[in-house]
């Protein structure tokens, strides 16, 4: 295999060019998707993917050269060219005089895997075809589908002028099953995801996330709830407390805390494609983000979520911090190079570890990683009791928001009515929207550790050229008043 | 790339026993990608990928893998032995596939599209100097777009464009900025030049005081790369056969004939007016043209093989995703120039953003609106308008609500880059609204 990293990073020692900084990271991947679909194997979807992006900084700078070509020739290229790009933008770059100070990083950093998916694609059918089956509960399902999908990846960073044991080596293993199923009658259609739509269950580890995921078991509970909501009245309209389960939290603090608060959007650089922010530079230690029971950390600490590491791509080494601690903005998502750009204008900000790439042959960029909600102090039967007329949401459907970042409306999966502080009829195609801060600010109650899930996403976009991530979010059961709630078409 | 891809195709045919079929895939690119902000540089980097996709067949048994190519014969020819030996050994653990569905023709076919593309370090000197003083930020992505299939039955098909697309906004202040695209294969300062001016003209409209609209209904003419993120919501499951099939389309009530769009509308995947490959990935060609909607009914769907053989139909060359590739909608009558004037009061939308479902059933989308919204008073440009929310049904958009097409289709090439660049594209006029629905 190409991934001896000892032995690239000889080569790229001898090869590297002198400069005012150059860096090697190397990415080795190895992909296997299997799915179930109405009790049929659909085709494997297996890869190797290798490669190595090459970074060069001259005076302000930066340059980069994506290549698979991890011969002595292909890394030769590679430097050429991202010394060549780093002299164009010298003088002609957003760092303005002052070059991205990166760090030289040493460590290692492994998933918390206790066991290994050493399943054959075959066993892999096996265990899908079982939760396939099971789905078939009625004429009324009309699709369905159960798969699993894993990921192991290597990573090594290193600096041209690091000593021989000087690297950040990472070892990723990333386990994600998913199902869903749709069930039709009379002109109606619903779909009932298990772990959220979109393999919201995704976390770190082998086999033992498959344990404590549940997804044993679920096709037919799955399909139960996917008949349920066939059978279920439309969404009531009108302004109302929700509660929101941790399948949808995690979509809620994605969209509306996550994307607004990356430093490179703040800054501008996404302005022509992911979009901007209405949090700006000056809201930093001041500004009320939310209700005082809101606080958000950025924990790449936490082994089996998803976005777990030791290192961001910039080289600088990860650690727990809060970002709103009781509702007010601390710090922004941005790495070395914004957080460098923005201390211009703001000299004590500080950030996180977070600018990341997706790939061997994508640039980082600042990007959430681990986002997560801190648990506070209610139950569910809490949050419950306290709502007077409300609606319970589970597993996110449906999102959009505008590009700053502030009027959203999202949906989902399933809805419950909570009426004098009892769960009540299940409902079906529950939305509701509102604006960020406003939305924050309604938070009412947060609830405690026991109703904590981890989730998180495989399909994060942004960035030119396009760049989709995997992050984690953590988060409890929340409970938000008066919130603008609607149903489907009438 | 294309003689390795060959020789690396010959290479894994000689190896095949005799019961094997091998179909192999590939995709590649030489991207010069620079990113701006500010009219400066951000992010410039060269990147060169290639990915091949082995699929082995014996009987209806399938296994596949993808790999990365490093482009040379001497490292990725070793690599493919390897992975085929590891298909082969797998192979009969896996069950049959009732669905296996591939060409067996051995038809081939070439379409090499060369251009003028000089170096993106020209380029990038171009654009830095060309936009000095504005608030210029986007992307420029150019350089060669690869893709290759051959099959042990003895087909080969190669697609290569050569290609640039600046997809670029310049901003007047806050989030109000004219957006801009400009695709081709031959690069002209010239051209530049004068787009970057006529989009600075364009900003003097958005310097006026913005105009918040209250939640409601307003008349509304959406510009061909506002129509044109509408319409790809179509692709999301929307014309697919699999998802009409299984009552999960967007558009499952015209499906039904449980409704219709306008008759103004109508869709076509036009492959041979786009710029994605006339094959798919099971080997079929793809017909010239499939006609999807006519005079508002639906008259076609995106058929994958597999898809084909699970319901007993023909394929039509669709892609796995059975989404368009060359999306064309049939222009109107309403002469663009005349676009204001019809609209005479309420909002001229240049783009949309951010668009899904809120009641995917019922063909309801949800998005909202970005870059230059103008309010319209009269005929004329009246205020920038702040973002506004909107919620409406694909059948009152593009059906009872909708008052004419313009008769100047606009070719856009989508601008994504996710894993590889894009290369669906879309043909679309503009659309006068009567109303569109406003929420927040």
């Amino acid at each position: 295999m190409p991934f001896d990293p000892e032995f690239l990073a000889q080569r790229f020692r001898r090869l590297a060019p002198a400069s005012d900084y150059c860096s090697l990271r190397v990415v080795e991947e190895r992909s296997e998707s299997v799915s179930v679909r109405q009790d049929r194997p659909e085709p494997v979807s297996a890869s190797l993917d290798h490669g190595a992006m090459v970074t060069v900084i001259d005076g302000d700078g930066i340059g980069y050269a994506a290549v698979s070509d991890l011969s002595d020739d292909g890394l030769r290229w590679a430097l050429s060219r991202a010394a060549e790009w780093a002299a164009l933008a010298r003088e002609r770059s957003v760092f303005a005089g002052r070059a991205p100070q990166l760090a030289t990083p040493e460590g290692r950093y492994a998933s918390p895997t206790e066991r290994p998916v050493h399943w054959s694609k075959a066993d892999r059918i096996d265990v899908l075809m079982r939760e396939s089956r099971a789905c078939r509960l009625s004429d009324r399902i009309v699709d369905w589908q159960a798969s699993l999908w894993t990921v192991s990846a290597q990573q090594m960073l290193i600096t041209a002028d690091s000593r021989p044991e000087q690297a950040a080596l990472q070892v990723f293993d990333f386990t994600i099953p998913g199902l869903h199923v749709v069930a039709h009658e009379g002109g109606v259609t619903q779909t009932r995801s298990w772990g959220g739509r979109y393999n919201g269950f995704c976390q770190q580890g082998g086999l033992e996330v498959i344990d404590r995921s549940g997804f044993i078991g679920s096709g037919r509970s799955t399909a139960e709830e996917a008949l349920q909501l066939l059978a279920a009245a439309n969404c009531p309209s009108g302004r109302m407390d929700i509660v929101l389960m941790p399948d949808q939290m995690m979509l809620q603090i994605h969209e509306s805390i996550g994307h607004p608060l990356e430093l490179d959007r703040i800054l501008g650089d996404e302005r022509n494609y992911a979009g901007t922010s209405f949090v700006t530079l000056d809201m930093f230690g001041t500004f009320q983000y939310g209700s005082p029971l809101l606080n958000v950390t950025y924990d790449p600490t936490r082994g089996t979520e998803f976005a777990s590491f030791a290192f961001d791509d910039e080289g600088t080494a990860a650690e727990r911090t809060f970002l709103i601690r009781e509702g007010r903005l601390l710090r922004p998502l941005g790495g070395t190079s914004s957080l460098q750009r923005a201390q211009r204008s703001v000299p004590s900000l500080a950030g996180v570890a977070t600018t990341r790439a997706c790939a061997w042959n994508r640039p980082p960029i600042d990007r959430m990683s681990n986002l997560n909600v801190e648990p506070g102090e209610s139950s569910l039967d809490d949050m419950i009791g306290a709502t007077e007329y409300g609606v319970l949401m589970k597993t996110n459907r449906s999102w959009s928001i505008d590009d700053s970042r502030n009027k959203f409306q999202f949906g989902c999966e399933w809805g419950q009515m909570i009426r004098n502080g009892r769960l009540a009829e299940v409902v079906r195609d529950p939305n509701y929207r509102g604006v960020s801060r406003d939305f924050w600010r309604s938070l009412a109650m947060v609830g405690d550790a026991g109703t904590l899930e981890i989730m998180g996403t495989p399909y994060c976009g942004k960035g030119e050229p396009n760049q989709a991530i995997w992050v984690g979010h953590a988060s409890p059961a929340c409970r938000f008043s008066g919130v603008d709630v609607f149903g489907a078409e009438r | 790339m294309k003689d390795l891809f060959f020789a690396l195709a010959d290479r894994a045919f000689s190896a095949l026993q005799p019961n094997e079929v091998a179909l192999l895939n590939f995709s590649g690119e030489v991207t010069d990608f620079v990113r701006f902000n500010h009219a400066q540089v951000r992010q410039p980097m060269t990147v060169r990928q290639a990915r091949l996709s082995m699929a082995l067949i014996e009987g209806r048994r399938r296994n596949q893998i993808t790999l990365a190519l490093s482009g040379t014969p001497e490292q990725d020819g070793p690599r493919l032995d390897d992975a085929l030996l590891a298909l082969r050994a797998e192979l009969p653990t896996l069950p049959e596939d009732p669905y296996l569905l591939y060409s067996t023709a051995a038809n081939r076919s070439e379409r090499i599209d060369r251009g003028a593309l000089p170096s993106a370090l020209q380029t990038t000197e171009d654009i830095v100097e060309t936009a000095r003083g504005t608030d210029l930020v986007g992307v420029l992505g150019s350089g060669p777009i690869m893709r290759g299939f051959a099959s042990s039955l003895g087909a080969r098909h190669w697609h290569e464009v050569d290609a640039f697309l600046f997809d670029w906004s310049l901003y007047h202040a806050g989030d109000k900025a004219v957006k801009c695209a400009w695709s081709g294969n031959t690069w002209d300062r010239a051209e530049l030049e004068r787009r970057i001016a006529a989009a600075r003209d364009q900003l003097t409209h958005l310097s006026a005081t913005a105009r918040t609209l209250e939640p409601g209904e307003y008349r509304a003419y959406l510009a061909p790369a506002a129509l044109d993120e509408l319409l790809w919501m179509l692709n999301w499951g929307g014309v697919s056969e699999k998802a009409q099939r299984t009552k999960q389309s967007c558009i499952q009530k015209l499906a039904d004939g449980q409704a219709t769009l306008s008759p103004m509308i109508r869709l076509t995947e036009d492959t041979a007016g786009g710029m994605a490959p006339g094959f798919d990935e099971a080997g079929f060609s793809k017909p010239a043209r499939v006609e999807l909607v006519n005079v508002g009914r639906l008259s076609g769907s995106m058929v994958s093989p597999r898809t084909g053989a699970e319901y007993g139909i023909e394929t039509n060359g669709a892609d796995e995703d059975e989404s368009m590739s060359a999306m064309a909608l049939a222009p109107g009558a309403l002469p663009e120039s005349e676009a204001l004037a019809a609209l005479d009061r309420g909002l001229y939308i240049g783009n949309l953003h951010y668009l899904n479902f809120s009641d995917r059933a019922n063909g309801r989308v949800t998005g909202m609106t970005r870059f230059a919204t103008f309010w319209v008073e009269g005929g004329r440009i009246a205020a920038p308008a702040n973002v506004m929310r909107w919620d409406d049904s694909l059948y009152r958009m593009l059906g009872s609500n909708l008052e004419a097409l313009t008769d100047a289709p606009q070719w856009i090439l989508n601008n994504g880059t996710y894993g590889q660049r894009s290369v669906q594209t879309s043909r679309v006029p503009g659309a006068l609204l009567r109303k569109m629905a406003f929420t927040l």
